[in-house]
């Protein structure tokens, strides 16, 4: 097997007294999409913030792509191609759906320390970004501005900016958070598209989604890895069946 | 290519796109209105209006476009300005050495400042930017050599290559004019330009920025540099417009006019901050001579601007002939 | 730099942090729990001020004059809020600076309109004129004591209102986190009525009490606000506690530097230089010490927002 993407060893996260993230120790293989379930509070959007850089782990080390990035700030782990979406919302909504996406183009290609000419009129900015609008199904809306999106084609705008950056590791926490049936049952599609294209780490609460799209799942509860492995076997663990998925498998 | 030109965003076209040539328009026609009334006096109104836009359109820019509100843009004014008088107090007056001094300086505070008032957000970054701003201005008032609280006089305007062509009032308008339309368009250019975008994004929402891969921080602090050179450059000027300089440019007070200003004009269009310069300057002109006590009429106006007209004067044009258009 | 000199000017800067903390204290809790710059708070400390004249003028009793400048000043403040002010609450930060910025303007204008430009005095209560014998050839004036007592006295009961009480409770749930307080379904329209009131004493008894000691005239109430706006960033919007200790460390940091500022810079550079620079090193003092704090704790000593 290859390196893998991303490794976290031993990491801890408390707040106050509570322990959010307690010694959780993962790694993601290249091409691997691994989802990590959990109920409620067990500390996943957390451990994705972690790795993203927003929240400084306690004690531990993240590993990306052979980097230790622990210490990096997000914006610099953004440039290693660590690519993330939000559980709730997190666009620019006075900025039209391209012009989301093409900032995050733009992050990736060249400088943006260019004081003149209008870069929304840039094709090289341009051309990426309505690709990624495409592969989300959002090209129609191109020009609506992000406040204007209904909640699920924000759901896929957020994940048309991470697509953008092109990614060696895209972070999902949870992309059909709020959505409809139908809309949910897009994102699948649109997540199996990418599956194989992306490392990616899932985070997600529909189990119908997470057992059809994952290679290895973990299960997260009170901030530790109960189990870890493939689908099958995760869904066969009797600890994992008490402790999680009991009745939601029934 | 096709697909650039599908998606760009469609505009409806608006009476205000033409608004900025109008303004233009009307400056650069003003002097010769002003030859058939007291010419110097208005020739005089309207290049302090010019100068004041310029300083105004640098804090709309940051504070319009970056969310950074500054209450102590005078500072840069002040050292602008104090940089003309000091170098002029030891008999530089060339303006090929004096400007380029007043935006190095204004530049250079505006780096070191702006290092530490960026660390902190909304009211904090408000209260820090107004700190720096009485800093700056304790500091000119104790400068004994060059008049302390009482400010020094120039001896002459700013010279060119041993000439003085600043010293006729019309051509110096139109210098002032030039430099107003220079900062105008550069701000312009550099909010549509990929570092404004950025720039504009970090306003909307630095985590997500800092997600993406940008370090907003820098970002902003570029920007700030700018706001202050443009500052800066109305500083320059203004020493040059009254002859004189003093620590009064840089009051607090003198920071809440500009903010003013900004939201006379409406906010985050640039243009409006010369509106807005001009409504405040005009106004302050017209209502003092009417009474000495004009701020009794001037102070509840600010009152009722901010409670009944949201978006300034340019607000108030796009309420009148976005409605025009529709009826 | 004599050591009973050091006494008297640490004495003085208690007293300036006082004053600051009693200004301080009415714009942090209004700042923390409505989120809300009132520039205008400083005016309200010259109104106290010059009511307390007027009042005095009439009545010839300063205890009077202070109880009725006190009244005076709540209804006007109340009337303030009522009509301007509530109407700031949910608008963005530029917008309550230009109102309240507006406010100034008006009410310096016509506090010259009123009473005239010219400054005017309030004399010191006849039983707290005087000085008083501290230490052996130390003389303090009596009522400088009296305002670092009743600061200190406010400050105390401004703590017990404020931790045993249901509304300061309220206050201090709605510094923390103002969505909170509202779904506890308080009325928040009157809890916001009673802090600003309390505020609005507060500045006024201040300008009462330092009326015999400064001269009263438009615009003073103008360069305490900005002070009053360091103290509170210092210590951290809506703290007491970060408003008391920021105060009392801005009041002696102010006087002490300007005291002692050019003895100091005597012992590095030859007097000359050290008594140009001497000055404005004292005046930018506390601006250097907010930058600092700010620098290192971006929301103050004493954060109360967040987490």
């Amino acid at each position: 097997m290859a390196d893998p993407v991303l490794q976290l060893t031993n990491l801890r996260k408390s707040f106050g007294g509570l322990v959010v993230t307690d010694g959780v120790t993962l790694d993601i293989g290249a091409g691997e999409l691994h989802a990590v379930i959990g109920p409620n509070g067990a500390g996943k959007t957390t451990l994705i913030n972690q790795i993203s850089g927003l929240l400084a782990p306690d004690d531990g080390a993240i590993v990306f792509n052979g980097t230790n990035v622990t210490a990096l700030p997000s914006n610099k782990r953004a440039e290693l191609g660590l690519a993330r979406s939000f559980q709730i919302t997190s666009v620019l909504p006075k900025f039209s759906a391209l012009e989301n996406v093409a900032l995050a183009v733009q992050a990736r290609s060249g400088s943006s320390y260019k004081f003149a000419g209008a870069a929304a009129r840039e094709a090289e900015l341009n051309d990426p970004a309505f690709a990624a609008l495409e592969e989300v199904g959002l090209s129609t809306r191109a020009d609506v501005l992000a406040a204007h999106l209904s909640h699920g084609e924000k759901r896929a705008l957020e994940l048309a900016i991470a697509l953008a950056m092109q990614p060696k590791l895209l972070l999902l926490d949870e992309p059909m958070a709020g959505t409809g049936h139908e809309e949910g049952a897009r994102l699948v599609g649109v997540l199996q598209r990418l599956k194989g294209r992306f490392s990616m780490l899932l985070v997600e609460h529909d189990m119908n989604a997470v057992f059809a799209l994952a290679d290895r799942i973990s299960v997260l509860t009170y901030g530790r890895i109960l189990a870890s492995g493939a689908p099958a076997a995760v869904r066969a663990d009797p600890a994992v069946v008490t402790a999680y998925l009991g009745d939601e498998l029934e | 290519m096709t697909d650039t030109t599908l998606i760009a965003p469609q505009r409806k076209p608006h009476a205000l796109e033409l608004a900025p040539v109008f303004i233009f328009l009307v400056l650069a026609l003003a002097p010769v209105a002003a030859a058939f009334g007291p010419e110097t006096y208005l020739l005089g109104l309207f290049t302090r209006v010019m100068v004041f836009a310029i300083a105004a359109l640098a804090l709309d820019f940051i504070c319009g476009y970056g969310g950074l509100v500054s209450f102590g843009h005078a500072a840069f004014v002040g050292i602008g300005a104090y940089s003309v008088g000091i170098l002029s107090a030891h008999g530089v007056t060339d303006i090929l050495i004096s400007l380029p001094v007043a935006l190095a300086a204004s530049a250079i505070f505006a780096y070191l400042t702006g290092t530490v008032c960026l660390r902190t957000k909304s009211v904090y970054f408000i209260m820090i930017t107004l700190a720096f701003g009485q800093m700056v201005y304790f500091v000119a008032g104790s400068l004994a050599p060059y008049g302390g609280d009482d400010g020094m006089t120039l001896q002459v305007r700013s010279t060119l290559l041993g000439f003085q062509p600043f010293k006729n009032d019309r051509v110096f308008y139109y210098a002032v004019l030039l430099f107003l339309l220079a900062a105008y368009l550069a701000c312009r250019a550099i909010v549509a330009s990929r570092f404004g975008r950025v720039f504009r994004g970090a306003k909307e929402n630095p985590v997500r920025m800092a997600t993406i891969g940008y370090d907003v921080f820098k970002y902003q602090r570029i920007a700030y540099v700018i706001a202050g050179m443009i500052g800066g450059l109305a500083g320059f000027l203004l020493a040059n417009v009254v002859e004189f300089v003093s620590p009064a440019y840089m009051s607090w007070q003198r920071s809440g006019e500009l903010i003013i200003m900004v939201l006379f004009g409406g906010i985050g269009t640039l243009y409006g901050a010369i509106v807005g310069a001009a409504a405040f300057l005009l106004l302050e002109d017209g209502l003092g001579s009417i009474t000495e006590n004009w701020k009794l009429i001037f102070g509840p106006m600010l009152v009722l601007i901010v409670l009944f007209a949201r978006g300034g004067v340019v607000g108030l044009i796009e309420r009148l002939t976005g409605r025009a258009g529709r009826g | 730099m004599s050591l009973s000199l050091l006494f008297v000017q640490t004495l003085n800067g208690l007293q300036f942090g006082v004053l600051l903390f009693l200004i301080a204290a009415g714009l942090t809790l209004v700042f923390g729990v409505m989120d809300f710059i009132n520039l205008a708070h400083g005016v309200q400390y010259m109104l106290g001020a010059y009511l307390a004249v007027m009042f005095y003028a009439l009545t010839g009793n300063f205890l009077v004059a202070l109880v009725l400048a006190l009244a005076a000043a709540l209804v006007f403040g109340l009337l303030l809020e009522f009509v301007v002010f509530r109407h700031l609450y949910e608008r963005d930060h530029l917008e309550q600076v230009i109102a309240t910025f507006g406010i100034i303007m008006f009410l310096n204008q016509g506090v010259k309109v009123v009473w005239g430009a010219a400054p005017l005095s309030l004399p010191i209560p006849e039983m707290l004129s005087g000085t008083i014998v501290l230490m052996p050839g130390i003389l303090y004036p009596v009522w400088r004591l009296v305002i670092i007592g009743s600061g200190l006295g406010v400050g105390l009961i401004l703590y017990l209102l404020v931790t045993q009480t249901r509304v300061g409770m309220l206050v201090r749930a709605g510094a923390t986190n103002a969505r909170i307080v509202s779904a506890l379904g308080v009325d928040i329209r009157r809890l916001f009525m009673i802090v600003f009131g309390f505020g609005t004493m507060l500045a006024a008894f201040a300008g009462v009490m330092i009326a015999p000691i400064l001269s009263v005239e438009p615009g003073m109430g103008d360069g305490v606000l900005i002070l009053a706006f360091v103290v509170i960033v210092i210590g951290g919007i809506g703290s007491m506690r970060g408003a008391f200790i920021a105060a009392l460390l801005i009041g002696l940091v102010d006087t002490l530097g300007r005291s002692f500022a050019i003895d100091i810079l005597r012992l590095v550079m030859p007097p000359s230089p050290a008594r140009t620079v001497g000055p404005a090193i004292a005046s930018m003092l506390i601006y250097v010490l907010m930058a600092l704090v700010l620098y290192f704790r971006p929301a103050g000593l004493f954060p109360v927002r967040g987490r």
